[in-house]
């Protein structure tokens, strides 16, 4: 065999490596969407989506439905998300706009990324001590707090990325106008809104999507959350204890509260993809 | 307005990039309402001397300045300074233009909006700039349009017209025509030729052939180091330096 077939055999072969990557990861990914929109659909009710559940959550009646979960959740998520960006982006904004490129910069990454790292039940476990401390109770407003700090690391690292990308030209351009280095977030901000969109989405998706944070913090209730101060159900959470009822028809119940967590979360990504071109109307490339 | 006709004054300046010296002891004066060309080879230090006028020089990290610069007097590296308020008198047209992300309008308003320049009507003052850089024609039924919409050579002028809102009294360019289609180039070029009737321009070039038609006096840098500097006529006919001749004559750089 010459070295120019075998060269062509070489890039046959892997490449077919990598489609079959490919094609498995998206066949697995839709075996998921399948399995929970097959079986979520078949026990989805419109009583399930417009009624609190009734008759206990825990051994799980059949009654009532899962309103109370979907408005919990939205309210933990958007409220955690709202938290999380109140903190990180003047943090972002000192990385990018004072620390810049200096070893204490670095180090704020670094400790972003571990907090990452670190899994939700152990911010949940944490914020349950605290929470004991000072004698406050599992709540809505404890649910937002804990969630915020399982979001916050994700939302800074991910806007982070986004504003490294900025050509150093924009920076030096607005500086040579004799700007602040506040003036400068804002010229940052206007040049990062769509990737930033993109961060506080991630972030509200790992929000709304997380069982552990809220457990302890959160708790659960049959409930409507109609107070910060009492506890709240969430989407995660009903699945988890409709999935540990001995009863089958509770069961498939857990299958349509996926169904509906999955269609809320596609729902948001579209909506945000829709509006990225109304935020990038002025970004310079 | 005072006497001096130098209207700035570099002496013993030193720049370091860490541990490497981009610039050893110049010293030298910019006359003012002249076009001053800093010229000499790839990493002779002429964008960092251009830099150093306006301070910019110290967004890069580990970087260290010695000496001073006088603007009419004042070193504008002493403590104290404010160094928005040198950016303001100071300004920069860089080698590719990079419109701020906002309209057109915008674009020029921005200067005047955090300076607090705004004396009569902002929509004049966008005109006028506009107009300065022959852009108006092009531009006034999309003021409120991105300034990404624009062309290159459209959005340098742009730039130019953002620069001068800010009322500097002295514009630093930075190739500012290399990037330029030859047509947007040329009328760049012409436009800074203009100015020097109310600017001091000091520009950075590698064309040598842009530097004869434009500049007044001219600053000749090798690896760091102030060769030669002088009016054009003299660099250009009689250079005194060997190392200037070599340059002029394409022997080197």
């Amino acid at each position: 065999m010459s070295r120019s077939q075998r060269r062509k055999l070489e890039e046959r072969f892997f490449k077919a490596v990598m489609r079959v990557s490919l094609f498995g990861a998206l066949l697995i990914l839709s075996l998921i969407v399948f399995t929970v929109v097959q079986k979520g659909f078949r026990a989805l009710s419109w009583n399930m989506l417009t009624q609190p559940s009734q008759g206990g959550y825990y051994l799980g009646g059949d009654e009532g439905g899962i309103l109370n979960a979907i408005l919990g959740s939205l309210y933990l998520a958007a409220g955690a998300t709202g938290i999380a960006l109140a903190i990180g982006l003047p943090v972002v904004f000192y990385l990018h706009a004072y620390l810049g490129r200096s070893p204490l910069a670095n180090t704020t990454r670094l400790v972003f990324d571990v907090l990452w790292g670190i899994p939700s039940i152990v911010y949940g476990a944490f914020a349950f001590l605290l929470m004991l401390e000072i004698g406050m109770r599992a709540s809505l407003l404890a649910g937002m707090l804990t969630l915020a700090l399982v979001e916050l690391p994700i939302l800074v690292r991910a806007m982070d990325e986004v504003m490294r990308l900025i050509p150093p030209d924009l920076a030096e351009s607005t500086y040579s106008l004799g700007t602040t280095r506040l003036e400068l977030t804002r010229i940052l901000l206007r040049q990062t809104l769509p990737g930033l969109a993109t961060a506080i989405l991630l972030a509200f998706g790992r929000g709304i999507g997380d069982a552990a944070a809220v457990l302890f913090t959160a708790g659960y209730t049959d409930a409507m959350p109609t107070s910060l101060s009492r506890p709240t159900a969430s989407l995660p959470l009903a699945i988890f204890f409709q999935l540990s009822s001995p009863f089958p028809s509770v069961q498939a119940r857990a299958y349509a509260s996926a169904l509906v967590l999955t269609v809320m979360i596609l729902t948001i990504s579209l909506l945000a993809r829709l509006s990225l071109r109304q935020f990038s109307k002025h970004v310079i490339r | 307005m005072d006497s001096v006709v130098s209207q700035l004054s570099i002496q013993d300046l030193n720049v370091w990039y860490g541990g490497q010296h981009a610039l050893k002891n110049i010293t030298l004066e910019i006359p003012r309402h002249e076009i001053t060309a800093i010229i000499g080879p790839s990493g002779c230090g002429k964008t960092t001397l251009l830099k150093s006028l306006n301070r910019l020089i110290e967004l890069n990290p580990h970087t260290r300045v010695t000496g001073q610069v006088l603007l009419d007097g004042e070193n504008i590296y002493a403590p104290g300074v404010d160094v928005t308020q040198i950016r303001a008198r100071v300004g920069l047209l860089a080698q590719k233009p990079f419109p701020l992300p906002m309209s057109i309008y915008d674009n020029v308003a921005y200067g005047p909006r955090i300076h607090g320049l705004k004396n009569g009507r902002m929509d004049d003052l966008v005109q006028h700039y506009l107009e300065a850089v022959e852009l108006w024609d092009e531009v006034k039924d999309r003021l409120k349009s991105p300034a990404t919409g624009l062309s290159v050579g459209q959005q340098q002028r742009l730039c130019l017209a953002r620069a001068l809102a800010v009322k500097p009294e002295i514009l630093l360019c930075d190739e500012s025509t290399s990037a330029l289609d030859p047509i947007s180039a040329r009328a760049v070029e012409r436009l800074l030729s203009s100015l020097k009737n109310e600017y001091t321009v000091v520009m950075v070039t590698h064309a040598l052939r842009q530097a004869h038609r434009m500049a007044d006096h001219v600053i000749f840098l090798w690896l760091g180091e102030l060769v030669e500097q002088g009016p054009a006529e003299q660099i250009f006919e009689h250079p005194a330096e060997a190392r200037t001749q070599a340059y002029l004559s394409g022997e080197i750089g």
